[in-house]
């Protein structure tokens, strides 16, 4: 039941954060580069809930990233990337309650291991032409982008998170 | 006191607990990026009719009502920035126009959000006179994000209002993109900036023949590659691109203007030449877009028909 609960909760935060990121944050977008919310989402996953978790639902994330409009990349690249993002997110960070400056690193880290990735992924199936220099440039903006709404969004996210872990309702029961 | 101790110890427990929970399986996580390469495999594949076609449909058909939504609720409060660069923008403008235009122009920038939504959709319906095609209009809903390396958008119209793939999507400044797939009452269009985008092109004065290539870029850079089939000829400077249409207008209708050609390079070891093409829609700020259809078309909205009527 919780299980349930909790996969609810974290689909509706998908949810929320991608029609965010394709809606609301393309009027503030500095030459089309959004915060990546979705990532965002999987991060604070990782960082309450542990890497195994938060790779289930980078994967989850992922796949409607990929599909979703107004999206048209082959599916499977962020959810690869954010798979990934999960999984060292969570192994990164072992302690229970990261502070602060370890959530703003594990983020940029972050941030800029998913965009790389996906990145990477697009050039090896020939989707993209990209030179370097430009996708260092979008890679860089998206990281600050990510580490600026890094203090409004995660707090939240990781307290909502926090609060469904099985342990603590265990002991409150 | 021995209640407290329990708790105590459980809590002790759960958190011993917690460090088998946070040691992940690593299973899994092959499982995962096996399942992501599997997915990339079957799209990159499949081509335009990969399995995952399907499934894009349906979070279309999920996220479009959503996106279309939200867009509707938030668009009053993001115009206004835009309201002020288009302001701002006249201002420019004002010391090289005429003063009655002048004049003009800033009696419409005083008047309201509706009075600027009421002027495009004007533009949208001298833009179906001018080209001589009817239009459906469209707002866009949802913009890709650059991260994604593709430049595409959803507009709020898809088979209820007559959309299918391929169909030209124009606004009153120009060629916008074209119609990639459709759900129920949204389309994803593909932007001509975008990487993967090939359209082909005709220079108007010496209606030479060649292709444009996105650069996948928005805002200054979001420029165009056009390459000329007879290597010899040089484009003129400002020379307007047009697109000379593909076999039955699908994906795209000719004779829509597409930009105007900015710096010419020349590589003489390689007799090449090759133009940069600065397009004259605004992709960072598109909002009213018209898709083109034939004429008659039946909709669930107004059609705006080649004599500017709305029907």
């Amino acid at each position: 039941m919780t299980s349930l609960v909790r996969a609810l909760v974290a689909s509706a935060a998908v949810l929320v954060a991608l029609v965010l990121q394709v809606t609301v944050f393309p009027y503030v977008a500095w030459h089309g580069i959004v915060p990546n919310l979705v990532m965002l989402v999987v991060v604070a996953a990782a960082l309450t809930r542990g890497a195994q978790f938060a790779a289930v639902l980078g994967f989850a994330a992922g796949v409607v990233l990929d599909l979703a409009p107004p999206a048209d990349h082959v599916a499977g690249q962020w959810a690869l990337a954010l798979v990934l993002v999960g999984y060292l997110a969570g192994r990164v960070q072992q302690e229970v309650r990261p502070s602060a400056i370890g959530v703003v690193a594990t983020v940029a880290a972050s941030s800029f291991v998913g965009t790389s990735v996906f990145a990477l992924l697009g050039m090896l199936l020939g989707e993209a032409r990209l030179d370097v220099p430009g996708l260092l440039g979008v890679i860089l903006v998206a990281v600050i982008w990510d580490v600026l709404l890094t203090p409004f969004v995660l707090p939240p996210l990781m307290g909502m998170f926090r609060r469904l872990e099985p342990q603590r309702e265990r002991v409150l029961a | 006191m021995g209640d407290l101790h329990r708790t105590r110890e459980r809590r002790w427990r759960s958190s011993s607990g917690l460090d088998s929970r946070r040691r992940p399986s690593r299973a899994l996580l092959v499982a995962l990026l096996l399942a992501s390469v599997s997915l990339m495999t079957l799209d990159h594949q499949g081509g335009d009719d990969s399995p995952l076609e399907p499934a894009r449909r349906v979070t279309g058909e999920l996220f479009g009502p959503l996106e279309t939504g939200l867009a509707a609720a938030v668009r009053p409060v993001g115009a206004v920035p835009g309201w002020f660069r288009t302001h701002d923008e006249m201002r420019a403008e004002l010391t090289a126009l005429e003063s009655e235009n002048a004049q003009l122009r800033t009696e419409v920038a005083r008047s309201g959000f509706d009075r600027n939504r009421l002027e495009e959709y004007d533009g949208l319906m001298t833009a179906a006179e001018n080209l001589g095609y009817a239009l459906i209009p469209a707002r866009v809903v949802a913009v890709g994000a650059s991260q994604s390396f593709s430049r595409t958008v959803t507009i709020d119209a898809g088979t209820d209002a007559g959309l299918h793939a391929d169909l030209t999507v124009v606004n009153d400044d120009g060629l916008v993109g074209r119609v990639l797939r459709v759900t129920r009452d949204t389309a994803t269009v593909l932007l001509v900036v975008d990487s993967g985008s090939v359209v082909g092109g005709r220079v108007g004065s010496s209606m030479e023949m060649g292709f444009l290539e996105g650069r996948g870029a928005v805002g200054d850079a979001g420029l165009l590659d056009l390459e000329l089939v007879d290597q010899a000829e040089v484009p003129a400077k400002h020379d307007v691109v047009v697109t000379w249409g593909s076999e039955g207008g699908a994906p795209y209708v000719s004779g829509v203007p597409v930009g105007r050609v900015g710096a010419v390079y020349s590589s003489l070891r390689e007799t090449t030449q090759r133009a940069e093409i600065e397009p004259f829609v605004d992709f960072g700020a598109l909002d009213l877009v018209g898709v083109v259809v034939p004429s008659g078309t039946r909709s669930d909205r107004a059609l705006v028909e080649t004599d500017g009527s709305l029907q």
